[in-house]
């Protein structure tokens, strides 16, 4: 466990994570499922609400929702029903969502998190995952008398992902949402963009004095929608508890809305007007019902998990962690890697071209891995003709950016370019009596004893090979050619 | 069954948005009351050992490919407003209360 956030009391956290899920449409209808398109163009008599229209459950939400639950290790329930949740608010145009309560579509299951300076990795356990719709959204415009409804976003798939109340500190929140933002989108069940509102998180937050086993009274911080605001109004919330409790005061059970701007919470609603959502089993929908075999056949294609992708790659190609860490950034730049890896038939060397001269050539060109013009494999000949010195590590570096935007055959380009390392001794005497003619100080700076102008006179040769001579063999007869005099 | 208490009428009243005179409220308890006796009798049935169930109908939940398809009309749609802004639909004003 880490350090108390807060030495008199404990801090208790669990979170609800509402994550949308990668489908084309949505939950109950074939409306499609986009984004920023103008109010209301994505609708259908279903998410309208209008009546007689019935629901018809999407299977691909099922299965995505499905993938998460079995990657976080959860239990695929074989039953499990949707309720009507009942409200009125005017971006909800039936009168109540369809949500899973009693019955959801997983239990169980567990995030692994390991904090910076904490005791190492630890699970944070998840109570279950749900499937429900998204209500519409209201403009409230101040300066208009009127609230304007647009219903695009009524009844797209979401999956609800619940805690435990196993968070001790705002950090652990923090990688607890990131783990599981990693996740969902590792299996891709979703493309969790926080800022499109597609992973959004509420948190449940309490303090007891250390040592307690009852928990405190708790209030749910809503509206946080970015890694760094869910920490602060983490932070800003125990520190508020705390000063309340410590002045002999209670906390009240609310709901606070999150001001990032202002960077402090508000009031959103009391206990007072608790909520009331009288559930029950939604009639025009039976229950889901999931067999064994499909199940199974889910959990058997998911990919490799990220936790156990890096532990693999540690081992089976003794990289160091953090670069382990930046390769595994995305499943596909992990699957780019060891393609690369495999056709290169050197992974170390694989792993540092792609750690770093592919990241930085496509970030340059505006790109990710899976925009790559070129195949790994290509880039793989491409480390390497370089590792076996059929080209220098120059040539691979110019060829690089190239090949990742336009693709093409390494093979036929280095031919038809002509770049091929040159280690001829006679050539590189060519270019070597060029630099040593062209740069007289050079060489009496070197038999005055400043060896540096060897690097210099290196440059110059490398430079006029155009990167091709082989750097090693230049550096031999460099030397050989300065110690003799450096005469021509 | 207990009697429904005249503030459970007007908490189910108000959860159903409806504003009751004294009246009303006191006519539909009796209503409330009398339908929840009647739903009552299924208390007499044994269901020890019977799971709860959500649904009569055996049969498996239809799935739905994930294919868009086109559907009704936006302005169509518009058209049936009271009001409208754009292509959002103009309500009055949401005070808070969510």
């Amino acid at each position: 466990m880490n350090a108390p956030t807060h030495p008199d009391y404990e801090v208790v956290i669990g979170l609800e994570v509402h994550c949308q899920l990668r489908t084309r449409t949505k939950l109950f209808t074939g409306a499609p499922v986009r984004f920023g398109e103008p109010p209301n163009q994505d609708t259908s008599p279903v998410c309208l609400g209008l009546p007689g229209a019935l629901p018809v459950l999407n299977g691909y939400a099922v299965e995505l929702a499905a993938r998460a639950a079995l990657a976080t290790g959860g239990e695929v329930q074989p039953d499990s029903v949707f309720a009507r949740k009942n409200y009125f608010y005017p971006d909800l145009p039936k009168g109540y969502q369809i949500s899973q309560f009693e019955h959801p579509l997983s239990l169980g299951g567990y995030v692994e998190i390991d904090v910076a300076g904490g005791d190492g990795p630890r699970r944070i356990g998840l109570t279950r995952i749900h499937m429900e719709e998204d209500a519409g959204k209201s403009i409230h415009d101040g300066a208009v008398e009127e609230t304007h409804v647009d219903l695009n976003r009524s009844g797209v798939p979401l999956m609800e992902i619940v805690s435990e109340p196993e968070m001790r500190s705002p950090e652990e929140a923090g990688a607890y949402l990131r783990a599981l933002h990693e996740i969902v989108r590792w299996v891709g069940a979703s493309d969790a963009d926080m800022e499109k509102g597609q992973f959004r998180c509420d948190a449940n937050v309490s303090l007891r004095p250390h040592g307690a086993t009852a928990l405190g009274t708790r209030t749910e911080l809503k509206n946080l929608n970015s890694f760094r605001y869910i920490e602060e109004a983490i932070h800003a919330e125990v520190k508020r508890q705390a000063a309340l409790l410590d002045s002999g005061g209670e906390v009240v059970q609310e709901t606070w809305g999150w001001d990032a701007d202002a960077g402090r919470a508000f009031v959103m609603r009391g206990k007072e007007n608790a909520d009331d959502y009288r559930y029950f089993p939604d009639p025009d929908l039976i229950p889901l019902t999931l067999s064994e075999e499909a199940i199974e056949a889910i959990r058997t294609a998911l990919p490799e998990l990220p936790g156990a992708r890096r532990a693999r790659f540690e081992q089976a190609y003794g990289l160091p962690a953090d670069q382990v860490q930046v390769l595994t950034a995305s499943r596909e730049l992990a699957d780019f890697f060891e393609a690369v890896a495999e056709a290169s038939g050197a992974a170390r060397a694989a792993a540092n071209w792609v750690a770093r001269d592919v990241q930085a050539a496509l970030r340059e060109a505006d790109r990710d891995v899976a925009q790559s013009a070129a195949t790994p494999q290509s880039i793989g000949v491409l480390i390497g003709m370089v590792e076996s010195g059929r080209i220098t590590a120059k040539s691979g570096r110019d060829l690089l950016p190239e090949l990742l935007t336009e693709g093409g055959d390494p093979e036929a380009l280095v031919a038809e370019r002509g770049l091929e390392t040159v280690s001829d001794a006679g050539e590189l005497e060519r270019w070597i009596d060029d630099a040593l003619a062209a740069h007289p100080k050079a060489v009496a700076s070197y038999a005055d004893g400043d060896k540096k102008s060897l690097n210099f006179l290196m440059g110059q040769v490398m430079r006029a090979s155009q990167g091709k001579a082989d750097p090693g063999r230049v550096r031999t007869l460099l030397a050989e050619r300065l110690d003799a005099g450096g005469a021509a | 069954m207990s009697k429904l208490s005249p503030e459970d009428v007007r908490h189910v009243a108000r959860l159903a948005a409806l504003r009751l005179s004294s009246d009303e409220a006191e006519a539909l308890g009796r209503d409330l009351h009398a339908i929840l006796d009647y739903v009552e009798q299924l208390a007499e049935v044994d269901t020890e050992g019977v799971p709860p169930t959500a649904h009569a109908i055996p049969f498996e939940t239809p799935l739905r490919q994930d294919t868009p398809v086109s559907s009704i009309d936006p302005e169509e749609v518009l058209a049936q407003a009271p009001a409208r802004a754009g292509t959002a639909f103009a309500v009055p004003k949401v005070l808070d209360e969510a």
